[in-house]
């Protein structure tokens, strides 16, 4: 039996709260605004949720028809929604952890001035998303895909006013851009070899298609074209410089955009791919290393970073390549599982970040932080969770997803493993490092002051000293706390997977095959993770709370080492240099000097200058002389009668 | 074959060519004037060889003796002197008079070459009065009538043009 | 007998002296007595006309016959009329140019 789920009402309820808001806000109370934006994307949370009650009432999966948009010959693309489990996992995620970022937002931005304008991009945000996930088709997805990229753009530079905040989005806007760039020919691949771009009909052609063992072929060129767009949007090596940067925008924003949904809609993106992928080797080989790389790569750079904000940016851009290391070695649904538990303990890691600052008044640098924990207990007590949950300690949600990627790397090859426990180790390092800079020891801070200082834009708090946030913003916090702490259960005998496995079923022959390795083996793995986060938690605590001298004294022995993690391997200034420079030059010297002022505009001046120039010798004739009009007379008819004498003569 | 007819009608010729090219030549309008008179003359003459004896007695009355003295009046009215050499235009010169030659040969070039050489007979036409007036007032009846109110409109065209304007005296202007 | 074209060769000859006047001379009332010139000579082929449909059976041309002759009258009343005004004219300038010569007379306002 079907029933009608109206799925399309999850995306449409948002773009409505967004419209509302955003033309009406202006003038409206902030009571007005706040109840907007908080019904539509709450109803939307609600609809999911009962959509996914009724959910094995309907046939999967399930179809949803909207609306015609383009058919053209052989090719049709059509608003319409696609549900499996996969994208019901990704709804549920993002409209709950959206509505409770709603929430947060409310007590974080109340003082904002254009408090109107941060939920109308909020709830444009929600509907992009939900579009990317609820595709049928690429064409569809991309929308949501772009769409993203703009609600990300807008809320990173949401305090335009500030350099610093505009050019981040811009960053943010053009670096997506060059993964968009790979994405979509990507997609013209597909179009011009399968003729459609519709997830059913591209699938099904793909299907019988034997795997390209040869390390190239048609598909790896898709994958790779894909993984291409996956790494700007998701943030991995080499299009990641945009994550750090964003850190400009409100927290909220941090948390909702850039750690718990939009960044991993590359993740979605290539899970959902996953018969493209299994079918070239070659393709998924570079997904893993590339995810590997890039989530060793940015536990590295976040050891030695200062702003809370940042180390939880680098972080994010760690987990994610865990992320892509599991689809790289075919375990999809781990990877998901990942997803899903990293939205619950990085959106919690940014909310309560996002309230440390508040509780300061806007300071960010942790090194004037430190002792906060008998200011902000329960603050103190969420971040704790979160902490516990990313370094992967049991029963902490961390620990279920982290785990099952490694063993399911171990099984495709043991270097994976190994750097991905190196990775867990460091990450397990300066999470804790930031929770003991952050609230143990002496309170290094001033004393907050009228005016709340950085980018958080608090103004009139007169108090001497740190305080805890207001309910509105805490509940938040303590829920998914609820869920970093019992978020992993459903990973508990491989449920989640198999919950999955309709999806990842067709072709997942690397997961069944991998059984092969003892159950020994897999509790050894387990234990060595869990020893690796602990190991962490020590020697940050050792370097931390018990000997806080040492970390000086390590950094100065590594001078050389530290300074260049310390200004993240110079990566940004290798990039301006290299691309960035060139390309202002060119577009100077060339395009508009060149081009523009040359050709376009000096072909506009000539013609003008020569039809003067012309004009002026012409005007000569008129020189109201009698005799010169009659010579010209003359000479006329003279040339008249010669025509026609000629006429008439042939 | 010469004819006493071509003699005459050479004889006549004669005079008008003459006084074509003296017009040209002269620099005083008033044998410019003179000149145009002789022509006018010799036209007259054609006329008559053409038999058309109204036509030529028109033109002396008319064009010889009142268009022509209207003219010599007005020279020594104005007190005309020579010409003066002065710049005038090149393209003129340059341009007009090519110009009117190269028509002018390529019409005598057809018209020597394609009319055809029937030849007019002294006196051939009909051109006494009588005929003269019975096609006025019957065929060309409309366009008398207009002529004579377009002689009207010159009468008092000339009166308010030439006469002096009713306020103070006219400003000398310097050139 | 004189052939027609012979007339012809005369009437343009007139009128080519006539243009050429216009063009050479500098004197205004020169000017105007080419266009005079210019006119006889039109005249003139008028007239030869007129005897050469009459000879030749104009009627069944569809011209009627003799109408050059009255073409001259009036050619010969539309000349009086332009002579007339003119000189009118050309009196009129001279009282605010003082001059006869046409190049000096260039300009529309003083």
């Amino acid at each position: 039996m079907t029933a009608n789920l109206n799925l399309w009402l999850i995306p449409v309820l948002p773009l409505a709260g967004a419209a509302i808001n955003g033309f009406l806000g202006k003038k409206s109370s902030r009571t007005a605004v706040t109840t907007v934006g908080l019904v539509f994307s709450g109803a939307a949370f609600a609809w999911a949720f009962s959509v996914a009650l009724r959910f094995s009432s309907a046939d999967l999966p399930y179809q949803e028809f909207v609306a015609h948009w383009i058919r053209s010959g052989n090719f049709s693309a059509d608003f319409a929604l696609y549900l499996d489990q996969l994208s019901l996992v990704m709804l549920l995620v993002v409209t709950g952890v959206g509505f409770l970022i709603h929430i947060y937002s409310v007590g974080y931005m109340w003082d904002d001035p254009s408090y109107y304008r941060f939920f109308a991009y909020l709830n444009l945000f929600m509907f992009f998303m939900l579009t990317l996930i609820l595709a049928n088709n690429y064409l569809l997805m991309f929308i949501g895909w772009e769409g993203v990229g703009l609600a990300s753009y807008l809320l990173i530079g949401f305090w335009f006013m500030k350099d610093s905040a505009a050019s981040a989005g811009k960053k943010a806007f053009i670096v997506n851009r060059i993964g968009d760039f790979g994405f979509l020919i990507g997609l013209f691949l597909i179009i011009q070899h399968f003729g459609s771009l519709n997830f059913t009909q591209v699938f099904a052609q793909v299907q019988p298609i034997a795997p390209e063992t040869g390390g190239a072929g048609l598909l790896t060129a898709i994958g790779i074209l894909l993984m291409v767009g996956a790494c700007g949007k998701s943030a991995q090596i080499p299009l990641y410089v945009w994550l750090p940067d964003a850190m400009e925008g409100p927290t909220p924003v941090s948390a909702l955009i850039h750690a718990a949904t939009m960044v991993t809609a590359g993740v979605y993106m290539v899970s959902r791919s996953h018969v493209i992928f299994e079918r070239a080797p070659m393709a998924l080989m570079v997904v893993a290393v590339i995810g590997t790389l890039t989530a060793l790569f940015a536990a590295t750079i976040g050891i030695a970073q200062t702003d809370i904000k940042k180390i939880l940016a680098y972080s994010t851009i760690s987990q994610l390549g865990y992320m892509f290391m599991a689809c790289g070695v075919g375990a999809f649904s781990a990877g998901i599982f990942h997803l899903m538990t990293h939205a619950f303990f990085k959106g919690l890691l940014f909310l309560a970040a996002g309230s440390v600052i508040h509780a300061v008044g806007g300071e960010q640098d942790m090194r004037k932080m430190g002792g906060l924990r008998s200011y902000i207990p329960w603050t103190f007590l969420t971040m704790g969770i979160a902490t516990l949950a990313i370094a992967g300690i049991p029963p902490f949600a961390g620990f279920w997803s982290k785990d099952e990627i490694l063993w399911q790397a171990y099984q495709t090859s043991w270097v994976y493993w190994l750097i991905g426990v190196i990775t867990a180790f460091i990450t397990s390092f300066y999470m804790f490092r930031l929770l003991f800079m952050t609230f143990f020891g002496d309170y290094h801070g001033a004393q907050v002051d009228e005016h709340g200082r950085g980018s958080h834009g608090h103004d009139g708090h007169g108090h001497g000293e740190p305080h805890e946030s207001p309910m509105v913003m805490l509940v938040p916090l303590m829920i998914l706390a609820v869920l970093s702490l019992v978020g992993g259960l459903v990973g508990w005998h491989n449920h989640f997977e198999h919950f999955l496995d309709p999806v990842f079923s067709s072709g997942a022959a690397s997961e069944t095959a991998g059984v092969i390795s003892s159950r020994l083996m897999e509790y050894v793995l387990m234990g060595i993770s869990v020893a690796v986060a602990f190991l962490g938690l020590l020697l940050a605590y050792v370097l931390y709370v018990s000997k806080p001298y040492l970390p000086q004294r390590i950094a100065d022995l590594l001078n050389g080492f530290y300074t260049a993690v310390l200004n993240k391997y110079y990566v940004d200034e290798f990039y301006a240099k290299l691309f960035v420079k060139p390309l202002i030059q060119g577009s100077t010297n060339i395009l508009w000097q060149g081009v523009d002022r040359k050709t376009i505009d000096d072909t506009v001046n000539n013609a003008a200058d020569g039809a003067r120039h012309v004009s002026d010798e012409v005007r000569h004739m008129q020189s109201g002389n009698l005799r010169s009009y009659a010579g010209w007379i003359a000479a006329g008819s003279a040339a008249v009668i010669a025509y026609m004498i000629w006429m008439g003569v042939r | 074959m010469l004819s006493i007819h071509l003699i005459l009608f050479l004889a006549f010729g004669a005079v008008c060519v003459a006084g074509a090219v003296n017009l040209l030549a002269q620099t005083h309008p008033i044998n410019s004037a003179l000149s145009l008179i002789a022509v006018m003359a010799a036209l007259a003459g054609e006329y008559l060889l053409l038999g058309a004896e109204f036509v030529a007695a028109v033109q002396v009355i008319v064009y010889a003796g009142a268009i022509m003295v209207l003219f010599v009046f007005t020279i020594m009215l104005l007190n005309a002197g020579e010409e003066e050499r002065t710049k005038g235009s090149r393209v003129a010169v340059s341009f007009g008079i090519p110009g009117m030659l190269l028509g002018s040969i390529l019409v005598g070039w057809v018209v020597l070459r394609h009319s055809g050489t029937e030849a007019v007979v002294a006196g051939a036409l009909p051109g006494d009065p009588k005929v003269i007036g019975q096609l006025l007032f019957h065929e060309f009846l409309l366009p008398f009538e207009i002529t004579s109110v377009l002689i009207l409109i010159a009468i008092m065209g000339a009166v308010v043009l030439a006469s002096k304007p009713p306020t103070a005296p006219a400003r000398k202007v310097v050139d | 007998m004189v052939p027609l074209s012979y007339y012809l060769v005369l009437s343009g000859f007139l009128f080519a002296c006539g243009v050429a006047g216009f063009l050479i001379k500098r004197n205004i009332i020169t000017i105007f007595m080419s266009i005079e010139l210019m006119l006889n000579g039109v005249n003139l082929s008028f007239v030869a006309f007129a005897a050469h449909w009459h000879a030749a059976g104009g009627e069944t041309h569809g011209i009627v016959p003799l109408s050059g002759q009255v073409f001259v009258f009036f050619v010969m009343v539309v000349a009086a009329a332009e002579a007339a005004v003119g000189l009118a004219i050309i009196i009129a300038v001279y009282r605010t140019r003082e001059t006869l010569n046409v190049d000096q007379v260039n300009l529309l306002k003083l």
